[in-house]
Formats: structure tokens, sequence, C-alpha cells
């Protein structure tokens, strides 16, 4: 199969690539890109673990074709943590409420909290639910994921943050 | 001393040793996506490879054509079992005794077995590859349900245990028949029935399920022809044990085999035993001389990889008219699928179910479990359970519900009166299991006082009324769950994996400038580590956490160890990282004496140095102890500042909780609401609070999806219907209920630190708060026993069999 | 989970991808937000060999009045309906059905013409369309036309698309102001299809309702407009006795599929559960 010429932005950097059409975006980004921080965690579309930030939009990439993303601005979590290295609000909330713990579902729940938070400056905690309902957790249970996203928010905000009590 | 020298507080906050709520150390990796996970490793040349699976759950396999395959561009080879018998590869052992087809030989049993691995340049060419392999079967009559297994006319699966009437734990019955385990006093049970004023018997099922850690399993194995090396990634829990294993069957010598653990998505039991996967690999690396990656999908995961439970069991309880249990007797018929896979250690092919006495005082007990085959996936032991603990703890807490609605008791009022006695430690259970401690009574009063339990079960019971009279559809059902767990496996006395006792290790080395590092023989997927680790090791030696790294997973490093499952890191490398910096702090001692001029006996340790008793200030610090440890050491002795301890426990440790789930179901719907799930946990010393609560919400979110409808089922076709995540009920943020954490704290006395492992506690004590609160919603209407799972259909089906919708 | 190979290819032009679907025959697709076609090429149970990829064809997006109707392009995602103004004002049951339909990262790619346009029964939006009242634009190689959603779906996947044909467009009478409205969805969790799913769409005066349309979805082999469980409810207040008539009535025209969902039983009895919920509902917000 002929290989089609592609190119894109991902995090500020122009790459190119040649690619069969056939060629998934999160393979793309993981073999050609070497940018292995997106993951896979089923092949239906579930799971989220592959979740980028592609043209504003939070989209699982491994349900698109790196062809039809030629042309498009993409963030991987790579490109998420501040530009003197430091963690970014959501990194640092993610750590500092423990809203982690094997870490597969990370990048793709923080690239979709990035996003959210764009949405919803300021989410409730049912939105927030709502908003990660495209991502799955087998090791947390949630629970401090939420509380990582309204720290993120908090932060975000210019507000302090307080947990809410149990 | 003045404002500048640091007070006590100030000091022991430095360290961020044991009980400290320690930010983890792996975040600062995971949350940039710089994490090291198998399908992270490139090598150059690496090739890939992915497996031709049987549609049929039983078939012949007539031939394997694999011309038009290797015509594809990009296929290598495609390795079937007679290339594999060439290497004597073809079958491999399982940890349970049995031995497991990596390649079909012959025959299926189980629908997705592995029949051919395709190698190829790429994993496209190599999927390209599997589609274009031709198998030709002939289906044979497939063996679904295991009640039917042992008939007279049942299909024979094991064509190659033809004739063995003895397996690797005794003798077997019939030609599905793997085991017969027997434990307790059947004399005395029987009595005890025999005179008992109320009885209850009931078929407890526990469905088939699956662990699903987010990432599923993975390896790259490369074969170095030159040096004669394999180096093998994978996600392995035990990587030393893999080890061992690969140069056993492979034939390769040891030292040769280099097994990295990196950076594990996920476990939870699924990444415990040797998969086909890992075995094809290896032989198709060491044949071509290059490295080979087998990453597989999800539903070869669901489909193909260990499952968990599927244990019928059928519980009996004698008592008295007034509620004091008289004597268990429990007979559970195990469903292991194809292969005898189980991840059991070796002497308990029904691993510690024996723990179904669970936390009451039964005098008498009798248990048989009876081992047997199906053309379903092999496995059985994995998922949160410590060998089996789920199904026993669900065994126990279903059936004293039970026995609870019959004799008109408050199933709490039942637990209180039969918990085992704070006093009664260390107890002998009646199925032969000394628990080291427990506290039980106040558990479940603190449970029962800030839930408000009397207030609750007064407006369920109100609720009842409503329901009656017509002014609600809903029904409200309270679960209790009290639980004792079984972990740390184990004593060398009566746990070994294989053959090898499952102690655990931990090795310690301490710089010139006062950092350090430290190796263990565990393997963490995600419960911290390298975080909690090293918090142990600052509050023995008061060297800052941060100044310890510690790693994990490279066999070539860390010392020998049985890995990471069962709840056993804490209990038993937990211990060992105890011993060996009590090593170190021993020979730092006689350092510091020597130091400041005094007998070992003349200093007290205080938080991180030591004082000469009476004189305060004279101190010498841990750091400045490893400085003289390079340079000034007493005469005669070794300079260096490390240790190594291999722990073999005296005992298992015994964690426990009381869980309350309270629940609402509509009945039209059959769609559930948990209002509230409080789980007060009991693991002795807390080393990292914010772990613990980390570790109980995963741990009891995997509950709720098990009892609410996660399953693993079969057709009578021996078709997989719930093999992807379209049907196989993972919860998202949305359906995962909130969780209230408590804790009380009861050390195990024969444990260095106290602490006893919490990691599947709230697998094993979350299903059984899920189920016990879907049968009290529907008791008052009729039910005694309504099977898991809890999916809305059922809840509907329940309902409709109560009359719930009669006209 | 990796595809069958098939050439790529990216018109401009409605006209370009007709050619191109005529010329190409059945082994070509249209490709959409991808999010139904893409997962069962990774599984392997679609291999078309060519796809038309539809994004950067000009005149599928957007929403727009066309008198009294609202027109929307095929290629609209569920998250544009999601947050469009005009959506919100005049069709409000879309944005209930788009908030349910599958997770945010499937609803930004997602779009109402692939909900629509593939037969899948599972699907949300056809229900709703009939419900609505709606009509297909179509183009293909012998011009365009126009199909009452109504008439639409033929049996599983199997739709009155004829070779060559995409949809270009949604066009929706809009409903009177003051229209009550409900999309009862049922399902085992987010992002799953319907056990059984009912919209309503209806219209009060004094108390009883005026007119009113009743669409169900996963309950047969296609999407169901339930006439006569609708006419059974105009006129009346809608009291205990007519919804359970309503329920009856459309659970008589259902047939859903057995699977892990539920026995056949079960999705009838909570899909009479979805009309009665969904009418009070409507009736609730009807003005």
């Amino acid at each position: 199969m002929a290989k089609t010429h592609i190119s894109m932005k991902v995090n500020g950097t122009e790459f190119e690539g040649l690619v069969e059409p056939r060629a998934l975006l999160v393979h793309f980004i993981r073999e050609n890109l070497a940018l292995t921080g997106t993951h896979i965690g089923c092949e239906t579309t579930h799971c989220g673990a592959c979740t980028i930030d592609i043209d504003g939009m939070s989209v699982k990439s491994c349900t698109m074709f790196a062809v039809q993303a030629n042309g498009s601005e993409i963030t991987t979590i790579e490109g998420m943590a501040n530009a003197d290295g430091t963690l970014s609000p959501l990194q640092e909330g993610f750590r500092m409420m423990h809203g982690l713990q094997c870490g597969y579902c990370t990048p793709g729940m923080i690239m979709r909290a990035h996003r959210l938070l764009k949405e919803n400056p300021s989410p409730t905690e049912e939105e927030i639910r709502q908003g990660i309902a495209g991502n799955i957790c087998r090791c947390t249970g949630y629970q401090n994921i939420v509380k990582a996203i309204q720290y993120a928010a908090a932060k975000l905000g210019g507000v302090e943050f307080k947990e809410a009590a149990e | 001393m003045n404002d500048l020298t640091p007070t006590r507080e100030q000091r022991e906050a430095a360290l961020e040793g044991l009980g400290c709520k320690r930010k983890r150390v792996e975040d600062i990796r995971f949350t940039q996506g710089k994490g090291n996970y198998v399908d992270d490793v490139k090598l150059p040349g690496m090739l890939h490879g992915d497996f031709v699976r049987s549609p049929h759950a039983h078939a012949r396999v007539k031939s394997i054509d694999s011309d038009e395959a290797l015509k594809v561009p990009g296929v290598l080879a495609v390795i079937t079992a007679e290339t594999l018998k060439t290497v004597n590869l073809a079958w491999m052992p399982t940890l349970a005794g049995d031995v497991q087809m990596v390649l079909a030989d012959g025959k299926v049993l189980f629908q997705n077995q592995e029949v051919a691995f395709v190698v190829a340049t790429d994993r496209y060419a190599a999927d390209d590859g599997v589609s274009k392999v031709q198998v030709e079967y002939e289906p044979l009559p497939p063996l679904v349900d295991p009640f039917k297994s042992m008939a007279p006319d049942a299909p024979v699966l094991r064509e190659d245990l033809a004739g063995k009437d003895t397996g690797a734990h005794g003798p077997r019955k019939h030609h599905n028949h793997i085991f017969e385990w027997m434990v307790g006093d059947k004399e005395l049970t029987d009595a005890a029935f025999k005179k008992a004023d109320v009885t209850i018997k009931e078929l407890i099922s526990y469905h088939r399920t699956h662990p699903s850690p987010l990432e599923t399993c993975q390896c790259v194995c490369s074969f170095d022809k030159v040096k004669g090396e394999l180096t093998i990634w994978g996600t392995f829990q035990a990587p030393h044990v893999i080890r061992t294993v690969v140069s056993l069957i492979a034939k390769l010598p040891e030292q040769k085999i280099h097994v990295i653990s990196p950076d594990i998505g996920g476990g939870f039991g699924n990444k415990v035993g040797a998969y086909p996967g890992y075995i094809c690999a290896a032989v198709a690396s060491i044949v071509t001389g290059k490295p080979v990656k087998w990453v597989e999908d999800r539903i070869e995961n669901l489909t193909a990889t260990s499952f968990a439970r599927d244990y019928h069991m059928t519980a009996e309880i004698a008592a008295t008219g007034d509620g004091k249990v008289t004597g268990l007797r429990v007979h559970v018929l195990a469903d292991h699928g194809a292969f005898d896979a189980c991840a059991d250690p070796s002497k308990w092919p029904a691993g510690f179910f024996n723990i179904v006495t669970g936390s009451y005082d039964f005098p008498v007990a009798h248990l048989t479990v009876d081992g047997v085959y199906t053309n379903k996936a092999p496995g059985g032991v994995a998922y949160r359970c410590s060998f089996r603990v789920t199904e026993a703890a669900y065994c126990i807490e279903r059936a004293m519900d039970i026995l609870a609605q019959k004799l008109g008791m408050d199933p709490a009022e039942l637990r209180l009166k039969n918990l085992i006695r704070r006093e009664q430690f260390p107890y002998h259970s009646a199925l032969g299991w000394e628990y080291d401690s427990g506290d039980y009574h106040t558990a479940l009063r603190k449970m029962m006082e800030v839930t408000d339990y009397a207030a609750l079960r007064k407006e369920q019971a109100s609720r009842r009324a409503a329901f009656k009279r017509g002014e609600t559809r809903e029904i409200m059902g309270l679960g209790v769950s009290f639980f004792t767990e079984i972990v740390g496996a184990g004593p060398s006395k009566n746990c070994d994996i294989l053959g090898i006792a499952m102690f655990d290790s931990c090795e310690i080395r301490l710089h010139p400038t006062g950092a350090g590092i430290a190796r263990m023989g565990t393997k963490s997927q995600g419960q911290g580590h390298e975080t909690t680790w090293a918090q142990i090791i600052a509050s023995e030696i008061g060297i800052p956490a941060d100044n310890i790294m510690v790693e994990e997973g490279n066999t070539d490093n860390a010392p020998y160890g049985l890995g990471t499952y069962g709840s056993r890191s804490t209990p038993v490398a937990g211990a060992a990282i105890a011993m060996a910096a009590r090593k170190i702090k021993a020979k730092a001692q006689m350092i510091a004496a020597y130091k400041l001029e005094v007998h070992e006996d003349d200093l007290e340790w205080d938080i991180d140095g030591f004082r000469v008793k009476g004189l305060p200030e004279k101190f010498m610090s841990m750091k400045d102890i490893c400085w003289a440890a390079y340079n000034s050491v007493p005469p005669g002795m070794e300079p260096g500042l490390e240790a190594v301890s291999y722990y073999d426990p005296p005992n298992m440790t015994y964690p426990f909780g009381a869980y309350l789930c309270v629940m609402d179901i509509d009945v039209d719907t059959g769609v559930h609401k948990i209002r509230h799930f409080y789980a007060l946990d009991d693991c002795g010393t807390r080393i990292n609070p914010m772990i613990i609560e980390g570790q109980v919400h995963g741990g009891l979110t995997e509950a709720f999806a098990i009892a609410m409808g996660q399953e693993i089922r079969y057709d009578e076709g021996g078709n997989v219907v719930t093999g992807s995540f379209m049907d196989f009920f993972m919860p998202t943020a949305v359906e995962t209920p909130h969780w209230e954490t408590d804790f009380t704290v009861t050390p195990s006395p024969h444990h260095p630190i106290g602490a006893k492992g919490v990691g599947e506690s709230p697998n094993v004590g979350g299903v059984p708060a899920f189920s016990n609160a879907v049968n009290d919603a529907f008791s008052f209407l009729g039910s005694t026993h309504i099977q898991m799972p809890h999916d809305y259909w059922r809840n509907w089906q329940a309902a409709k069999n109560l009359g719930v919708f009669a006209a | 989970m990796i595809p069958g190979a098939f050439n790529y290819h990216r018109p401009a032009s409605v006209t370009d991808a007709v050619k191109l679907l005529s010329t190409l025959g059945e082994d070509a697709r249209p490709l959409a937000g991808g999010h139904s076609l893409v997962p069962m090429m990774k599984l392997r149970l679609a291999t078309p060999s060519h796809l038309i990829d539809l994004q950067d064809v000009a005149g599928l997006k957007g929403i727009r009045r066309e008198g009294d109707k609202v027109v929307i392009g095929a290629m609209t995602t569920q998250h544009e309906l999601l947050a469009s103004e005009e959506i919100r004002t005049t069709l409000p049951i879309l944005q209930e059905a788009a908030a349910v339909i599958a997770d945010p990262q499937v609803r930004y790619r997602g779009t109402i013409g692939g909900n629509v346009a593939n037969g899948d029964p599972g699907n949300d939006m056809p229900a709703l369309m009939m419900t609505l009242g709606a009509a297909y634009r179509l183009e293909g190689p012998n011009g365009a036309r126009e199909i009452a959603a109504s008439e639409f779906y033929q049996g599983a996947y199997f739709t009155a698309l004829e070779p060559g044909e995409i949809l270009t467009a949604v066009s929706i009478p809009a409903p009177a102001a003051g229209h009550g409205y409900a999309y009862e969805k049922l399902k085992r969790k987010v992002g799953d299809y319907a056990t059984a799913g009912a919209a309503v769409v209806l219209t009060m005066a004094a108390g009883k309702v005026g007119a009113c349309a009743i669409g169900l979805t996963n309950l047969h082999e296609t999407p169901l407009l339930a006439t006569d469980a609708a006419n059974a409810v105009i006129g009346t207040s809608l009291d205990p006795a007519t919804l359970e008539k309503a329920a009856s009535a459309a659970q008589a025209i259902m047939s859903p599929a057995s699977d892990a969902r539920g026995p056949v039983e079960y999705r009838k009895h909570v899909g009479g559960i979805m009309v009665m919920r969904a009418l009070q509902r409507a009736a609730s917000r009807a003005s």
C-alpha cells in the first residue's frame, strides 16, 4: 500500500511522516514521533487511555487515522508541563491529590481534563465525573481524580483549593 | 539549642517516614507521560508477534496452512505447536501443577486459545498475517456447565491426561476432575449439624470475572546470539519467578537470563503467571536472533488470560436458636477452565479458601473443594483475591446474612454475637489458620455508630411499609460485610511457588553523602513502592525518604523475591526492609559509638541519629555516620554501610474490616443507586494513609463492578459473550459511587513494623457488601438468595420472580 | 486491532465525493467522524478498500434556519449540537439526546449524519428524527432528493440510501413554541447503547395533550414511531391509566434483541417505562 505524506504540529513542533492510510493516529504518535506517553488500553474506543487534544477537541487517537489529522495541531501529555519544566496545574493536582496509581490512564485523563477545564473552568463534581466519563481508570476509583481536577481548576482560577470534607 | 535548631517534630517531618502522607515519587514521571511501560520499549530490528486464535471452544485442529500468511509482505514466520515441539515447548507447566498448551497441539480447548504465532517486521504486517492463516477445525461438543463436567457421558477435554488417575494434588475422580481438597473435621462437623437448632444451606456462586488492568499483558524478548543471553521486558508481577521458570523450561542458564519488569499499568493478579505470548516471543527471538515484541489486544486479554473466581459454593451453617454458630460446612465446585493455571502457592489447590470461617468463632468446620475442567479460558486465581479469599469472604458473608434472615435477627447483631473476641487472638480457626490479631467488635461497632446503622434500619422499615402500600417503587437495602483477610504469603513451611519458598527480600546500600539505594524482590504495578518502601527505611534509619532511591523489577540487581500479588508486599518485603534497615542501624550504632568514643550501650536512637544517654549534645546523625562508614570505621570493621535481608515470615497477616453499603433499587427498571458506602479497614500499622485510601477506593470500585455486572460469560456453545469493554462492565466516574473510608489500627504482633497489607481488602470486603445490600433490599418480599452479578435486568428479574409485577 | 489496508480520498466537494463513491462502488465507504466505522475496521468486521473522508467537503457543516425548518449539516458533530444556541432554543430535545450519546471524546467527532445514516438500531438520533418529523437530504449520482426519516430505515444496517448517495443535511420542522419534550434513555453505563430509549415531543393545552409523537430506540431492528401509543394520549391529561395504555401500545410494536443488556421481556418492560417517564417529563416541560 503506497504511503501518504502527512504533516502536523505536535506540542508546538512541526512533524512530517510517511504513513499508510490505515496507520492509526495513536501509532503515528507513539512510533513515528516516539511520544510514548499516549497509551493504548483497548481496541473498541472505550477506555480513553489514548486521548489527545487535537484542534481544540478531546479525541481518542486510536479511532482516527493519522491521515485524517494531516494539517492538525495536537497536544499530547508530553506538551503539558510548563516551559521551565515544572508540572502544570493539572499534573501537580494529580500528584497532590493522589489521582493516579499505575499511571497508565493518566496521560489520557490529564489531556481530557485539560480540555474539560477549557470548556468549563469551574465544573461541579457531577460535571467533572460526566466530563471524564470517556476515560476509564482501574486503580483510583476516580474519587481522587475528581479532587485533582478540582485542585487544578482552583489553581488556574487563582483560587485557593479546599478539599471537601469526607 | 537556638531558633535554627530543628525541633523533634521538624526532624521527624523531614524524614517523611512511616505514617506520613508522602506524595509519590512515581508521579513525577507518570504525569508527564515519561513512564517506561513494556510497549514503550523499542529495540533496533525489533519484530512483532501476534496470535491466530481459535473461534471454537472445543475442536480438533485438522490442519494449519500458513502459505498465504507467509506471502504477506513483512511476515517472516508462522510458529505452530509442531515448531515448538522441536524445543519441547509446545506445552508448559502451570503454577498449579498442571500443564498447558502453549500453542494448539492437535486440539483447542477454549475460544480464543492460541493456535499459531505470526512473526513479522511490524504489528500491522503481523495482524495481516494472522488474518491469512487458514486453520481447519473439526468442532467437538463443548463442556460449559461445570455441574455437568463429571457426568458419565461428559465430553473428554484433556486427552493428554488419559489414563492419569492422579494429578498434582491427589486422586482424580473423573476425566474432567482435577483435584479434591478437604480440610477440617467431618465427623465433628456432621455431629454439630445433627444437633443444631437451626441450619441453613445455600448454593452461593461467585461468577467468573477478570482483573482487566488497563495495560494488557505484553513482553519484548531479545536473544543475543553472540552472548547466548536472553533479555525479557515484560508485564511480570513476579520477575524473578519468571526468570527461574524460563531457565527451567527453555533450558537456558539462569545467569544468562535478564528479566526486567519496567513500569506496569496495573496487575491485579492478571500478570503473575506465564502466558503463551511470553514463550512464543522468546522462542521467536531465539530462532531469529532479533528482539520480538508481543502485545495483546483487550479482547485477547479478557478472553484468554487468567480469569478470576468461578466458584460454586454450597454453604451450610449450624446454629443455636438464639444465633450462636456451631458449625460450618462448605462444598465448592471450582471451574478452572481448560487447564489448571491457578497462581496458587503449590500446596494450595484452592488457595486459602479455608479462611471461609471468616471473622466468626466456628468451633468446627469442614470444607471440600472439587476442581473441574471445562471449555473455558484457564486460570482462576487473580483480581485482588489473595488466593481465593474473595470467594471465601463472599461465601461466609452471604451465608451469615441468610442465617440472620432465617433467625429473624439483624445481620449486624448476628455478627456481633459471633465475631471472634479480642481476647481470643492469636486465634486458631477450625480450618487451620492462626489469625495474628484483631479487634473485631470495636470495628463493627464503629461502623454501626458512624453510619447510624440503627436509624438506617428504621428508615428501611418505613420504606418497606410504604412499598407495600404502593407509595414507592424503590426498595432499600443495607449490605453489611465484616471480612477477615489472610495475606502475606508466606511462611516457607507451607508456602512455595514451584518449590521456591515465599520469602521476600530487601537490599539497602547507603552512600557516603547520606543517601542510598534500596532494591526489593517485589514489583509495584501502581501500589507506590518507590514511595512507601523509602518511608519504612526513613523511619528505621533516619535518612529522609527523598534521599533513598527505590528500585524494583530488574532481576540482575534486585535480590530474589516472589513478587507483588496477594497483598504480600508489605507483610513480607516490608518486613525484609525493616530487617535490612535494622542491620544497617546496628552497624551504624557501632560506628557512632566509636566516633563518639562511648560504648554502644551508651547510645540511644533519636529520630535521625544516635545520642549519648545523659549527654544530649553528644549526637551523631545518620548522615555523618554514612560519611564515617567510608573513611573511619572501627578497627576490624569493614567499610561501607549496606545490608540485605531475606525474610521468611513466621505467619500470614490478617487485615480485617467492616463495610456498609446503603443501596436503593428501582424495581421497575432494576436500576440501583449506591446512596452511601462506608469502609473501615484495619491493616495494622499504616505506612502512608494517602496510599491506603487510594488502594481502598480502587478495590471498592472493582468490587462494585464485579457485584453489579462485571462478568466473563459463556453461552452454551462456549462462546464468550462479554469479551470486550462493550459488555464487560467497566464503570466510569459516573457510575462509580463516592467512598467514605475509615480505619482502626490493630498491629500484627509478629511483623517488624506491625503492618498487615491492605491492597486486596476492599475487593474482599466490598463484593459481599454490595451483594448483601441487594439481597437485603429484596428479602422482605420473600427471597433468600439472589445470585450475583446484580445487573439491572437481573434485579428486575428478581422483582418479577417475587411477584412484584403480578396484576 | 489493526484495520485492513485501504485507499484514502479526501474530496473537497459533494460532487467529487459522490463521483468517488459511485465509481468505486461497494468497496468504498464514506468516512464522517469515524467513530462507528473505524472500530469496526479495527476488528476487521468492515474491510472497505476505499475511504472517502468527508471532513473537507464544502457545505456539510453548519446549523441554519430555512423558514420553519432547522437545517443541520450532516457533518455537524454531537459536540456542536450541544454548543448551539439555535438548537438549545428551538430543538432542546436534540441536546438532551446528544448529551447521552457515547462520551465527551466521541461526541467531539461523532456526527449527526453518521448517527442517522448508518442504520445501526442502537443509535439514538434516528428515533428522534422520526419523532420530530425530520427529513434527510441526500445527494447521489442521480441528483439530490429528500426522504422522510420515517421512511428511511428498512432493517438493521439497511436503509434507503442508494449506491453512491451521501446524506448532506437533516431538515427538521421547528416544534411549536412551548412544546414539551423528553428523551428517556435507560443504559447500563455512560457510553452504552440504549437498553431502551423513548423520545417524546408533545404540546399541551389546558392540561390536555394536543399533539404527540413518540419514538423508540434500540427496541427493534429499526427505530420505531409509536403512532398508536401517541394517539392513545392525545386529548388526555396523561393520567396513570392512559400512561399504561400508551406503554402497552408501544410495547406491542417492540421486538428488542436479547443481549447482555437483558432478555426480551425485560427490554420491553423497561421500554414501556421509558415511554411513560418520557411522557411525564415532556408534559412537565410543556407550557
